[in-house]
């Protein structure tokens, strides 16, 4: 194809490269997927939800109270960030003069990069205590959920400004026409238009909550029960696994190893979700 | 006319929501800004960067610390570089969207950049730490952190490769280049915004990272001598401090607002960058 010789070398070298940045994902699979064999052939999958609890030194491994931990946490942080986040992508696009919507668009991009362990710190010694006061420990669901939403918000806020931002400007000249007002304007013909990226980002960020590890081990107070109530502590998937891996041995290990696992298809499965609901984006 | 009043009172409301929500998002970020602010900056000085740990990081600095931060993040870059700028000149100048490695290697970095990061410390600790016999180390922590930050890495330096017009690349064929030397030298310094903006945001993932280096870096607080000791990064010492350490967060607020002064930093220049060169948003997500 080349008149150079140097050209197929190049060509044949960056293949390679290329190839070997996109097997890596085949290898975490493999050696989680290994690692979690072992549990696997031995305990079973049927186990993982029929047993009583989560002993692990006594050879039980229900990890239901987990999962029922992550779903609560991930459901009362994504209820609370999507509209939130909708709305500051409204506020950006639609309500705030230019002066304003500039900083608080960056404002919103720098909440996005502060690290998990930062939020999960302030928590821990800010809103900890707060709860506390209502009703000790303070550790609990709700302390969970308000630090994962302010995580989760600039995910569910960044995509839903572009989305909101690309909703063609003639649309709302066409509204102001009509005599629509501005929220009227906004409820019915922005929002169904950007209706796209804004579900695309929704799913992003519930793929964030649920793998989401430090915030949610520092605040939440990781005991191994279903919650009752706000109030109570719960442990989730991943601050399980952080837990324990320091000193889990044999099928103990492999467990934490097969709850990765499970971890890795709800967020494959919820990325997929996303890509789907952006394709409407490209084609509306 | 009622209607026209409601319609009116329904705007004035949406108003107030939409301020009122935009002051509540802002009224937290600065609380949490302020509160690690006035509790941590009395700590943080020389002395304390630099001196090291004792009593279990209650007392002294975090200069050990910062030694293993920035060894874990350059092990991570350097080898997260080649390979990324490689496979971003490859899916951006050698390949078109319907090849079949192409594709498959984008799809493949799709689902990567969604792994959580606990489970990349799950995968470095069986295939670094065990399978590859480095233990906890300060190169298996680097090593994990690489194949992290490698789709966001790709993902930049690919748009900074596509931005370029393509007369260059007409005009270099035209006087007989060959597609390595126009690599080499037109097209890589004319790709320098992305890269740069893909390194930065990189390095603020890297340094951001808590749960991946927890079983493959380790917790020891001593200065690494070589890249195979293990090593505390600044995060996980915060961790460490605020969880496991009573007393001591005093010093986990100096340390966080260390690393949350770093984040916003380089996130600010990496945002600012692709903002300025690259004229888009390529957003710290």
């Amino acid at each position: 194809m080349s008149r150079f010789r140097v050209d197929e070398g190049l060509l044949w070298s960056l293949r390679g490269v290329a190839f070997l940045a996109g097997t890596i994902v085949v290898f975490v699979v493999a050696f989680v997927g290994w690692e979690a064999s072992a549990a696997l052939r031995s305990v079973g999958l049927s186990r993982f939800v029929t047993d009583p609890s989560w002993y692990p030194s006594e050879g039980l491994y229900s990890v239901l109270p987990m999962l029922v931990g992550t779903v609560l946490v991930t459901a009362g942080a994504v209820l609370t960030a999507t509209p939130l986040g909708i709305m500051a992508a409204i506020f950006c696009n639609h309500y705030a003069p230019a002066f304003v919507a500039r900083p608080y668009r960056r404002m919103i991009e720098l909440m996005s990069g502060i690290p998990s362990v930062v939020y999960g710190f302030w928590g821990l010694v800010t809103l900890v205590p707060l709860i506390a006061q209502v009703e000790p420990p303070g550790t609990s669901l709700l302390a969970g959920i308000m630090i994962l939403t302010v995580m989760i918000l600039p995910t569910v806020t960044l995509f839903a400004d572009s989305s909101i931002g690309r909703v063609s400007e003639e649309y709302t000249r066409g509204a102001a026409a009509l005599g629509l007002t501005r929220w009227a304007t906004v409820c019915h013909v922005v929002l169904p238009a950007a209706r796209p990226g804004i579900v695309a980002g929704v799913f992003l960020a519930t793929a964030r909550a649920i793998g989401e590890t430090m915030a949610v081990l520092m605040v939440c107070g990781n005991v191994v029960k279903t919650p009752g109530s706000l109030f109570d502590p719960v442990r989730t998937l991943t601050a399980n696994i952080a837990l324990e891996m320091a000193y889990a041995m044999g099928d103990h290990r492999s467990a934490l190893f097969v709850t990765g696992l499970v971890l890795f298809l709800l967020i494959v499965a919820l990325v997929w979700g996303a890509e789907l609901a952006g394709e409407g984006r490209a084609r509306g | 006319m009622d209607s026209l009043a409601r319609s009116q009172r329904g705007e004035k409301l949406a108003q107030v929501v939409m301020w009122s929500s935009a002051a509540l998002v802002s009224a937290v970020f600065l609380w949490m800004l302020s509160d690690l602010v006035t509790n941590g900056l009395g700590r943080v000085s020389w002395e304390f960067l630099t001196s090291s740990p004792s009593d279990s990081g209650r007392a002294g600095g975090i200069g050990p610390i910062v030694v293993s931060t920035l060894l874990i993040v350059s092990v991570a870059m350097v080898v997260a570089i080649p390979i990324g700028v490689g496979t971003a000149v490859y899916l951006a100048e050698f390949t078109s969207t319907e090849s079949l490695l192409g594709r498959l290697v984008r799809r493949s970095l799709d689902v990567l950049a969604g792994v959580p990061s606990i489970v990349f410390g799950l995968f470095g600790s069986a295939f670094f730490c065990k399978t590859l016999g480095l233990g906890f180390s300060i190169l298996s922590g680097g090593l994990t952190l690489a194949c992290m930050v490698l789709p966001i890495l790709i993902r930049s330096v690919e748009v900074g490769f596509r931005e370029i017009p393509d007369h260059y690349r007409l005009s270099a064929a035209a006087l007989g280049l060959s597609r390595t030397s126009t690599l080499l030298h037109l097209l890589l310094p004319a790709a320098a915004p992305g890269l740069a903006v893909g390194l930065v945001l990189g390095i603020g993932r890297a340094a951001a990272e808590t749960a991946a280096l927890i079983f493959t870096s380790g917790y020891v607080d001593r200065t690494p001598e070589s890249v195979l000791d293990s090593g505390r990064a600044l995060s996980v010492h915060i961790f460490d401090l605020s969880m496991n350490v009573p007393g001591g967060t005093p010093n986990a607020y100096a340390a966080a607002l260390v690393l949350l002064g770093l984040l916003l930093l380089i996130n600010g220049a990496a945002s600012g960058l692709a903002h300025r060169w690259l004229g888009r948003n390529i957003a710290t997500l």
